[in-house]
This record gives structure tokens, C-alpha cells and sequence, in this order.
């Protein structure tokens, strides 16, 4: 009797710790947002070496602010810069075409005053909303990765 | 069975002991989170470093913090404002969100106030006109709150801070009609926001006002499911060749008034090992004004663009593709969003239609 007592006291000491110290949760939101305290060159050139440093390429930089001026909208800097590994796109499209449209891999950069905002969606959702368990790693670090290019240019305090 | 019972009571008290040596040493060594870190972490995206606003609206003003009682401000971070871009951060610890809470008081110049929660009594009908003259060129309707998200940089909208939604079930969870009396009396400088002396209200003006804006507050909040039932691309298969089908999203395109960008291979632009794959071809294309609208509304909007429709030859078939803009009008919890979503839904839609005929 003596020993179930102290067991459970144990095993009571033990649950309060783990939970205790797992109580940080992590966002799940649906996009990936940063600011960076940067103005919105250095943020670019900051972008695009991390996207490199993670050991991806990229593809293309869409400039929609330059579009939308040359049609006479006022705008700030606004850019899609689109990165990715082309093997895997490659290999990832052909075989479930459905992810097609949400390939390769994008982050929108604005300009916001004099910080610049970055925004990506999270690649992790796509898990639910493609149900693929073949390309559950693969989403998974490319949120990883995402996150972290992110972080990378995040304001620094 | 006495000294059981003690011995247990010893056991459980030495663990406790143990167990909260345990928990202050590794919340010290783990360094905990401060209220700075905490604001920076999850609310510097959209009200900026300093609270001074960005896609949210400023919360560092002098009359803002005035208004707002520490209660106010945490029931508002656990609620957000449902469908008006505001997340919930409702898996937030309670001592995290009190942390940024404290953290938002060292922007304060004088005391949080304190609001008492007695209703104020007023006549709701007779708030409504007064709502319709006095406040919904700004507000909208029905006090669905102005267009827009938070301070207007480079895109203007005419106004320099989007409006609030009134009608909010966020909003009306966590302020009590004291504070909202308070809000429309004083107004808050710095902000378009007039003060009742200004516009030219009564006392009882503002008592009916006050009524009219509790009068949207629900008994409980309606949580939209984050997914619909809408699958998460459009996809049509062509009767026509891989080639056809490109000459015709582009013949549809232009004929949506859209202007046709540039076509292009998925992997151009990446190094690649073998060049056998499926024949992709993505066709990019773009409204300005409806994409500057779309900004306007909610920059996070530029994530999906500019608009693109693929041809693809998967065994035989040729099929066209395209993100579902009704699956995404859900990632932004902005319902003002919604109508272009629906727009841009009518638009892709129409043009695989088109192109398969
Ligand atoms: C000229 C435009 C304008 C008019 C007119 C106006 N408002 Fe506002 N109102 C604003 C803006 C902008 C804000 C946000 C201010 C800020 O950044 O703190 C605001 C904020 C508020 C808030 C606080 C909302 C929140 O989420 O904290 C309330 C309540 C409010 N207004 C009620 C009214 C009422 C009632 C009237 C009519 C008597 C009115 N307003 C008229 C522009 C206006
Ligand atoms: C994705 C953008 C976004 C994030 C992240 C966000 N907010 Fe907001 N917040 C907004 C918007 C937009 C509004 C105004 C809602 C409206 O227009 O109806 C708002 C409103 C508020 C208000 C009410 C202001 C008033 O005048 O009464 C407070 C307080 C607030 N946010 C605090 C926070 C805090 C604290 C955090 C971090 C825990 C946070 N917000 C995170 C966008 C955001």
C-alpha cells in the first residue's frame, strides 16, 4: 500500500512537470507572417540568402508593384518571390497534379512605411486540405523552412 | 492506518516541493517569454513595433489606451474580431496573454480605467437614425466596419485608419457598454474618430447609440468552420489538344477583360535533372484595377497572385487548374474579402468553362 502511495505521488510530481513545461504552444495559424524592422531592400537581399542558406532555389521575383504603376496605381514596393527545389516540384507535380496551382513554393514582400512585410501560406495546412500521407514530411519541411527563412529576416530587438 | 495516511500526506508534500524546485528551475533556465518578446512575437506583424498600426489599427495612442481597461484588452486577445482580419489567440496561455497585457501598460501615460458593467439605457430604434446620419459614412451599415485593414500606406482608401467593425462579436464580447459611452463621447484624437461635441450629439444621442450597438451582440458566438466544403483547386479536363487548350485559356482570358502576362513551364527558372516530365504549362494573367481593389481590401492578397490557370497532360488528358479563390477568402478571416473571392471564383470558373467548350 505504502509503495502504490508513493508511486502515485511520484507519477503526480512527474505529470505536473511535463505539462508545466510544455505549456508554450506553437501557432498553427493558416499563413506565415513576419515584419521586419528593415526597409524593403535589404529585406529583399535578406529574403533571397536565406532562401538560398535553406537550399533552395529561386525561380522568379514577380514585381506587381511595377505592373500595377505602369497602369497608374500608386503602390509601394510589392513583390512574390517564388523558390522551390526543382526536382521535387518536378516529381511532386507529376505525380499529384491537384498541387499543381500551388506550386512553387511563394512569399509576398511589401513595403509598409519603413518596414516591410512578408507573408507566406503554411504548407503544413495542405496536409488537411490535400490529405496526401505520402507528402506529409514534405509538407511539414517546407513549413519548417518557411518558418525559419522567415524568421531569419524578422525584427531583430 | 493513521500513520499511512501521514505518510502520504509526507510523500505528496515532498514531491509537491520537488515538483516546484523543479518548474522555477526550468522556467528560469528556459527563459520565459517577456510581454516585449510576446507583443513583437504575435501582434508586431499587424499593429506594428511600437503599436503604432499597420494591417491592425494603432494601439499606442494616447485615447486608444485611455478607453481600453486591461480586461478589454484581453478578452480582445482571446476572441480577435471574428472575420475582421484580428486573430484569435485562443491557444494562448492565460499568463502569456496577461504578460502582453502588462507589456501594452508601459505605453500608458495614465492609470488603465476600470469599467463598470452596467447596461446603458437608451432607445436602440431612435440609435439607429442617429447611427445612419452621424456614423455609417464611416462605419458602414449595420456597423459592419469601413473597408480595409488598419492604416492605409501606399494604397490609399480616403481614409487614413480603416473603421472598426461595430457589429463585432469580438469587439462587443469584450467592451462594455461604459466603454463604448466613453469612446463615442470622447472620440480619439490622432484618429479620424469624432468626438460626440463635434458631431453635434445629445447625451441621450449617445445613450441610444450605445443600445443600438449592443443591440448585434449574439448570446453566443457562431464559429464559421475554417474549411468549407470547397476543395482546395478547380480543376476541368479539356476536350481539346495540350496546345488547343493553352491558345484557349488565353482566347478565354482576354475575353474575361483580364490581361494575359506570360506563359511559362512549372519548373522554369530551376535547375533540373531530366526533362521527362508531364507537359505543364502555367498561364499568367492579371486585372489591375480588380488586383489593386483586392490590396486595397487586404494586402495578404498578393500571397495568391498575379492569377494563373495551368494546362496539364496527365495519361492522356489534358486538364486546366487553378487555386479555389472561395477556399482561400477562409485564410484571411476577412469577410470583406469574400466578395472578391466570389468575383475571382466567377472569373476562373468562367474561363475553364470557356476554354473546354
Ligand atoms: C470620420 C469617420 C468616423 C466617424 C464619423 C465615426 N467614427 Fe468611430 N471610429 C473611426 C475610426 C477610424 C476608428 C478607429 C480609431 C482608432 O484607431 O483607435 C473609430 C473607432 C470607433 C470605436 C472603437 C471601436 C473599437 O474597435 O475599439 C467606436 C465604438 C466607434 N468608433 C463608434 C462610433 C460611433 C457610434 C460613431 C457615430 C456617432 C462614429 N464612431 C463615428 C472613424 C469614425
Ligand atoms: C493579422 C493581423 C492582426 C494581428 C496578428 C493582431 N491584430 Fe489586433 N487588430 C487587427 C485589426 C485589423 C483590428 C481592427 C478590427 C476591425 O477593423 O474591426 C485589431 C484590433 C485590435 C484591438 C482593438 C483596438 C481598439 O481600438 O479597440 C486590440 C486591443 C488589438 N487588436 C490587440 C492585439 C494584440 C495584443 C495582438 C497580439 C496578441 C493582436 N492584436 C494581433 C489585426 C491584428
Amino acid at each position: 500500500m505504502k509503495l502504490i502511495l508513493r508511486k502515485f505521488a511520484l507519477l503526480l510530481g512527474l505529470l505536473g512537470l511535463i505539462i508545466s513545461s510544455n505549456s508554450y504552444s506553437v501557432v498553427t495559424g493558416e499563413m506565415i507572417m513576419v515584419r521586419s524592422a528593415e526597409a524593403f531592400p535589404e529585406t529583399m537581399s535578406l529574403l533571397q540568402e536565406a532562401i538560398r542558406h535553406q537550399g533552395y532555389q529561386l525561380s522568379r521575383v514577380q514585381r506587381v508593384d511595377v505592373g500595377l504603376s505602369a497602369k497608374g496605381y500608386a503602390t509601394d514596393k510589392y513583390r512574390v518571390v517564388f523558390f522551390g527545389k526543382g526536382n521535387e516540384i518536378q516529381q511532386i507535380s507529376a505525380k499529384y497534379p491537384q498541387l499543381i496551382p500551388y506550386l512553387p513554393l511563394k512569399i509576398a514582400i511589401f513595403a509598409e512605411d519603413d518596414n516591410t512585410i512578408l507573408i507566406s501560406a503554411n504548407p503544413s495546412t495542405y496536409n488537411d486540405l490535400f490529405n496526401i500521407p505520402e507528402l506529409k514530411p514534405t509538407f511539414d519541411k517546407w513549413f519548417i523552412d518557411i518558418t525559419k527563412i522567415m524568421k531569419s529576416v524578422q525584427i531583430q530587438n | 492506518m493513521k500513520t499511512f495516511k501521514i505518510t502520504f500526506k509526507l510523500y505528496l508534500q515532498l514531491t509537491l516541493l520537488i515538483y516546484s524546485v523543479l518548474v522555477s528551475f526550468f522556467q528560469s533556465s528556459f527563459a520565459e517569454p517577456k510581454g516585449e518578446d510576446l507583443y513583437l512575437e504575435n501582434c508586431a506583424i499587424c499593429h506594428g513595433t511600437d503599436g503604432q498600426g499597420g494591417m491592425g489599427i494603432p494601439i499606442s495612442l494616447d485615447d486608444f489606451l485611455k478607453s481600453a481597461s486591461e480586461d478589454y484588452i484581453k478578452k480582445t486577445i482571446r476572441l480577435g474580431r471574428p472575420n475582421r482580419i484580428m486573430p484569435s489567440f485562443y491557444w494562448m496561455p492565460e499568463s502569456d496573454i496577461n504578460k502582453i497585457v502588462s507589456y501594452l501598460g508601459s505605453w500608458r501615460k495614465s492609470p488603465a480605467p476600470i469599467w463598470d458593467s452596467k447596461p446603458v439605457k437608451g432607445d436602440q430604434l431612435a440609435g439607429e437614425l442617429v447611427y445612419k446620419n452621424k456614423c455609417a459614412s464611416c462605419h458602414s451599415e449595420n456597423g459592419r466596419g469601413g473597408k480595409g485593414s488598419g492604416l492605409h500606406f501606399s494604397r490609399s482608401n480616403g481614409m487614413i485608419i480603416t473603421p472598426p467593425a461595430l457589429n463585432n462579436q469580438g469587439l462587443l464580447n469584450s467592451a462594455p457598454d461604459a466603454m463604448l459611452h466613453y469612446i463615442i463621447s470622447n472620440g480619439r484624437k490622432d484618429t479620424p474618430m469624432p468626438s460626440a461635441s463635434t458631431l453635434g450629439l445629445s447625451k441621450t444621442d449617445i445613450n441610444d447609440l450605445v443600445s443600438y450597438i449592443r443591440s448585434f451582440h449574439l448570446k453566443s458566438i457562431i464559429h464559421k468552420p475554417l474549411y468549407s466544403e470547397e476543395p482546395a483547386s478547380l480543376i476541368q479536363e479539356s476536350p481539346y489538344s495540350f496546345d488547343e487548350t493553352v491558345e484557349n485559356v488565353k482566347r478565354a482570358i482576354t475575353g474575361s477583360n483580364f490581361v494575359h502576362i506570360r506563359d511559362q513551364a512549372l519548373t522554369s527558372g530551376f535547375d533540373i535533372e531530366t526533362k521527362d516530365s508531364p507537359r505543364q504549362t502555367i498561364i499568367y494573367f492579371c486585372n489591375f484595377s480588380f488586383l489593386y481593389d483586392a490590396l486595397k481590401i487586404d494586402p495578404r492578397v498578393g500571397m495568391f497572385l498575379p492569377c494563373r490557370i495551368t494546362v496539364t497532360e496527365q495519361q492522356d488528358k489534358v486538364l486546366m487548374m487553378s487555386i479555389n479563390p472561395k477556399h482561400l477568402s477562409q485564410l484571411f478571416n476577412n469577410d470583406a474579402l469574400d466578395e472578391s473571392c466570389d468575383q475571382m471564383y466567377e472569373v476562373y470558373s468562367g474561363i475553364l468553362e470557356d476554354a473546354s467548350l
